[in-house]
């Protein structure tokens, strides 16, 4: 299907898929039995320049947008959703820098992560923190030239590989909302320590785990941005990483979706494959057009985004909650297709299911989304 | 220094389907890949480079139709710095004598290379004797079935040579010719970079004329074998189906099998 | 003026049915406006679209493949006695069976070209083997193969006795120095062959080889150039039992010592050992293919090898997967087989895999898909699953042989 995309954006595609059907899905269940972090996968990523799609030229990127940034994250996760975080919680750790930072610090970090030589990962939730951001308890507080931070962060991707955090903290609890600031943050700064990882039920192809900061000493240079500006540094962050998320959603849900119509044309019962029943042709086509329409919706929310536009945070959420609820049900049809071999570890579905779940949950659940899509609305409304 | 990898682009023949009806090759549709073989050639060439650094450059070549452009330009996109097509008329119908001529013609022109790499067969006609012909064109020498590059610099290579029971280890003078086998690495995908810049390359086209080729030796006319027929081979007659519950299914076989697998 | 070219299409005759196009095994063909439009730079004149075309709607212009040169100082087979480690090869022996078969009809004789360091006493074997001559070069410089001097010597045999044919196993060593001595005289090579003939009429060598992954045969000749040349896999052709009351000439050749220089230096010699039993040699083989699916399901199809004693082989898809090494793959990029008994587990049966294993005398397939291509070349075909029919196999198996 012809989806309009740039000669660019079809490399972007091509190379992604081609990594994710001759790298990532041969050793895809592997990594998630065991629970590892693909670091053989990371390089031959950076290898490729996947790492740097979405960031600036001038700092070794390829200068693409929202857009390539989900298409190159879609292809990676059809390979498999785990290992394709790698690259996708990078971005979302890299947001606020590129929306934020300043010349020295862009400079500072930028061509690292591009290469792919360093790995990056965003630093809000907190145990009593979730979908309640604002009640987030990690301080930085003014040294002279540093910030101190104490604090602890809960189930960060990719925390413990990456070596750039961007973290947001409390610098002014009495301002509420206008309190907290976001901050760049080393892997080997003192006072930085990592919880166990986490043993998920999916997308264990990826490494979550607890940061602590511990009087952590950062450069006052590390800030982004101005004190008080860490929410919108947070939600505008989200509002260009949420098409990623939905894209990675859909990448999984494509991936059922073939393997559902595979196996729908080898399997055999009364007499006949089990694709020449309607039943079965009537999932498959629901699945099939659900796909399309994520997909459909996830491009236009990153063309959006990448035109400039204010008022992104509406088709943001909507994307990344819609692939989300698609993948989790396209993923749960194919376990139903493939049957009792559906359940089974050693067919590849069981594990698609499992590794849509967290689509509808991190980056926002799905009910915050709904919240932010109503609120858009009524302020939509509003203002008419 | 100039590292040159020969390429050819050959039909994807785990594509190639056989039409039930007709009994022959169904070919519409059928991709053109690099030749499989020649990408150990092309990541090896890359590796080389790598390990010499500095001024080495790695420089594709392929001979061909106006196709063959697009594997030139995926060799690019895995790193290759400039590539060179080889297309002429007058180059339809080469067998290898004739092709390898045509290459030596195109590698004389470029002129200061140290090393020659190739695939060590193509899968279309599996013949693997261009590389040896091309080398001894150029009389330069030759190392086949190349397994390993323990050391090489600009004047000299140590190399690993695969043989049938295990591997020989050769030194030889540069320039000279080595053709890969698989096992001697794994090859790089292409990157978006090397992607970008294969699209925007410039692939210089060399006509016979271009490279000083004799009339008499290339194309049909150099060739001196002719294929003369094409038939589809007769097939093996399939024989019986054997049925029944697993168990009854080991006893028949082992009665039927009984004279050869003890031996008779 | 346009050159005529010597492949057209009569439009008024072509009806753009497509059967050339199937036909070509180059790709040369297209249809354009309903016409077939030949790319002339890919077509290589091999006719196959004139054989089917049904319209006679395609005509060619063969280039006389008649010899038009006197070749008749050019006379008698070689056969290339490749030796290692002062051994003669198994595949010389075939060679030189298929060799008496070729010389017999042209009424010349046979010759093996021996060269090697104190290689004298293998010229008896080669004369027992249907040699009417030996040409030996000894010399320690030829002790290993190595490019250079083989090359020299070789082409310089060549050239001062003018062998009509030569024959070549098609194994490292063959390949690189045919190559080059096919080259360097000018000669036509024809690599890989699968059958080799005598024209009766025109009294030159008829070489039959596949292309395209064996599914269209291709008979070659070499018309205008001496000699014929030609490599053969090893196991393809028969060899002849020995004859000890055979009696042949053995001919010493000398040459000048600049003749042995070699550019290159072969520093060491290291060895390998296969811990299973030679895939190559072995009379039965049992293969595993995609249908094993797993790794670990590999022992299911070992057990049954060790119960017949047989050598363990593999189809590329469980190679590429990892399942097992690479030295084990049977088919076009693997090796060549022909076991009295080759049992195929979960093979499909791709053309790939088929060159390597269809001459087996018996082929036993098992696979739960009733239209996979294996069961076309199956002398007993199961349908059915591996992972119950193979453990009942090996228990069978292990009982008779008790």
């Amino acid at each position: 299907m012809n989806y309009l995309l740039t000669e660019e954006q079809e490399m972007i595609r091509d190379l992604c898929r081609q990594i994710a059907e001759e790298k990532i899905k041969p050793v895809a269940a592997e990594y998630d039995e065991k629970n590892e972090f693909p670091w053989e996968i990371v390089k031959i990523m950076a290898e490729s320049d996947i790492f740097g799609v979405y960031i600036p030229e001038e700092y070794g990127g390829m200068g693409g947008g929202v857009l390539e940034m989900a298409i190159a994250t879609e292809n990676l996760s059809w390979g498999c959703g785990g290992i394709a975080l790698a690259f996708a919680a990078t971005g979302l750790g890299t947001y606020p820098i590129l929306l934020y930072a300043n010349d020295q610090q862009k400079a500072k970090y930028l061509p690292d992560i591009a290469a792919g030589k360093t790995l990056a990962a965003f630093c809000i939730t907190e145990a009593e923190a979730g979908s309640d951001a604002g009640g987030i308890k990690t301080t930085a507080k003014k040294d002279g030239d540093h910030y101190i931070l104490n604090g602890t962060k809960q189930w960060i991707t990719n925390g413990g590989e990456a070596e750039i955090y961007t973290v947001i903290a409390m610098t002014d609890k009495t301002k509420g909302p206008r309190g907290a600031s976001a901050f760049i943050v080393e892997k080997n700064t003192p006072g930085v320590s990592f919880g166990k990882k986490e043993d998920k039920l999916g997308i264990r192809g990826s490494a979550t785990r607890e940061v602590i900061f511990t009087d952590c000493k950062i450069p006052k240079e590390n800030l982004l941005g101005k004190e008080g500006l860490g929410f919108i540094v947070a939600m505008k962050t989200f509002d260009h990483s949420r098409p990623g998320v939905a894209a990675q959603a859909v990448g999984i849900a494509q991936r059922a979706l073939d393997e559902a119509v595979k196996y729908a044309h080898e399997r055999r019962q009364f007499g006949n494959t089990i694709s020449s029943f309607q039943g079965i042709q009537w999932m498959l086509a629901d699945m099939a057009t659900q796909v399309e329409a994520s997909r459909a919706l996830i491009y236009a929310a990153a063309r959006m985004v990448d035109s400039g536009a204010k008022n992104i945070a509406k088709i943001s959420a909507m994307s990344k909650m819609f692939a989300s609820d698609v993948a989790m049900k396209v993923t749960t049809d194919a376990v139903q297709i493939f049957g009792g071999y559906g359940y089974m570890k050693e067919y590849p579905v069981e594990k698609l299911m499992r590794d849509a779940k967290i689509t509808q949950i991190y980056e926002g659940t799905n009910q915050i989304q709904r919240s932010v899509i109503a609120s858009a609305l009524i302020k939509e409304g509003l203002a008419k | 220094m100039k590292i040159l990898v020969l390429i050819k682009q050959v039909p994807d023949t785990t594509d190639v389907k056989i039409d039930p009806v007709t009994n022959t090759l169904k070919r519409e549709g059928v991709a053109a890949v690099i030749n499989p073989f020649d990408m150990y050639a092309i990541e090896e060439a890359l590796r080389v480079k790598e390990r010499i650094g500095r001024d080495a450059e790695v420089v594709a070549i392929s001979m061909g139709p106006p196709q063959a452009k697009e594997a030139l330009k995926e060799a690019i996109s895995m790193g290759c710095d400039s590539a060179i097509l080889l297309s002429d008329r007058k180059f339809a119908g080469s067998d290898t004598w004739a092709t390898s001529y045509t290459l030596s013609q195109a590698v004389k022109k470029i002129g200061d290379y140290k090393v020659i790499f190739c695939g060590k067969q193509a899968s279309d006609g599996d013949t693997a004797q261009v590389g040896p012909g091309v080398s001894m064109h150029l009389d330069i020498p030759q190392v086949t079935y190349v397994k390993k590059i323990e050391k090489i610099d600009g004047e000299k290579a140590t190399l690993e040579r695969m043989t049938e029971e295990g591997y020989d280890i050769i030194e030889t003078p540069l320039p000279a010719v080595f053709t890969v086998v698989k096992e001697i690495n794994e090859p790089r995908l292409p990157s978006l970079k090397g992607k970008m810049k294969a699209k925007k390359a410039e692939i210089p086209v060399w006509s016979a004329e271009d490279i000083g080729c004799e009339e008499d030796k290339i194309g049909l006319d150099g060739s001196p074998t002719r294929v003369v027929k094409v038939f589809t081979p007769a097939p093996r007659e399939g024989g019986q189906i054997i049925a029944g519950e697993a168990d009854e299914i080991a006893v028949k076989l082992a009665v039927v099998l009984k004279d050869i697998v003890l031996g008779g | 003026m346009p050159q005529k070219e010597m492949i057209r299409i009569v439009m008024d005759k072509c009806t753009g049915c497509t059967l050339c196009v199937k036909a070509c095994p180059f790709g040369a063909i297209t249809i354009e406006a309903k016409k077939a439009v030949i790319d002339i730079s890919r077509c290589t004149l091999c006719g196959a679209c004139v054989e089917v075309c049904k319209f006679k709607a395609i005509e060619l212009d063969k280039k006389e493949a008649k010899t038009s040169v006197d070749f008749s100082l050019y006379k008698d087979v070689w056969v290339f006695a490749e030796q290692k480690k002062g051994k003669v090869q198994s595949v010389a022996y075939e060679l030189l069976g298929k060799g008496r078969e070729l010389a017999d009809k042209l009424g010349v004789d046979l010759c093996a070209v021996l060269l090697g360091d104190k290689v004298e006493a293998e010229c008896a074997e080669l004369v027992a083997r249907g040699a009417d001559k030996v040409y030996m070069v000894d010399n320690p410089k030829l002790k290993a193969y190595l490019d250079d001097p083989y090359t020299k010597v070789l082409t310089r045999l060549v050239g001062k006795y003018k062998p009509e044919i030569v024959l070549c196993g098609a194994t490292v060593i063959g390949r690189s120095l045919i190559s080059r001595v096919a080259v360097t005289i000018n000669a036509g090579l024809t690599a890989d062959c699968t059958g080799l003939d005598i024209d009766e009429k025109e009294k030159i060598l008829l070489q039959t080889r596949p292309a395209f992954g064996g599914n269209i045969m291709a008979t070659i000749i070499t018309p205008n150039h001496r000699p014929q040349m030609s490599t053969v896999r090893h196991k393809v052709m028969k060899e002849l039992s020995p004859d000890t009351s055979r009696k042949g000439e053995i001919i010493k050749e000398e040459f000048s010592p600049e003749t042995f220089e070699s550019r290159t230096v072969l520093k060491d010699i290291v060895e390998e050992i296969e811990e299973t039993v030679n895939l190559a040699e072995a009379d039965i083989i049992v293969s595993g293919g995609r249908g094993v699916g797993a790794p670990e399901n590999f022992s299911m199809i070992k057990e049954l090898a060790l119960s017949l004693n047989a050598a363990l082989g593999a189809s590329r898809a469980s190679v590429d997967a990892g399942w097992i090494p690479y030295s084990h793959q049977v088919g076009q990029t693997g090796k060549t087989v022909c076991p009295k008994l080759y049992i195929a587990c979960g093979i499909s049966g791709q053309i790939q895999h088929l060159i390597g294993m269809q001459s087996s005398d018996v082929i036993i397939a098992i696979n739960k898909d009733p239209d996979a291509p294996i069961f076309k070349v199956a002398t007993y075909g199961i349908v059915g699953d591996i992972f119950k029919i193979v453990p009942a196999l090996t228990k069978e198996f292990k009982k008779i042989l008790k």
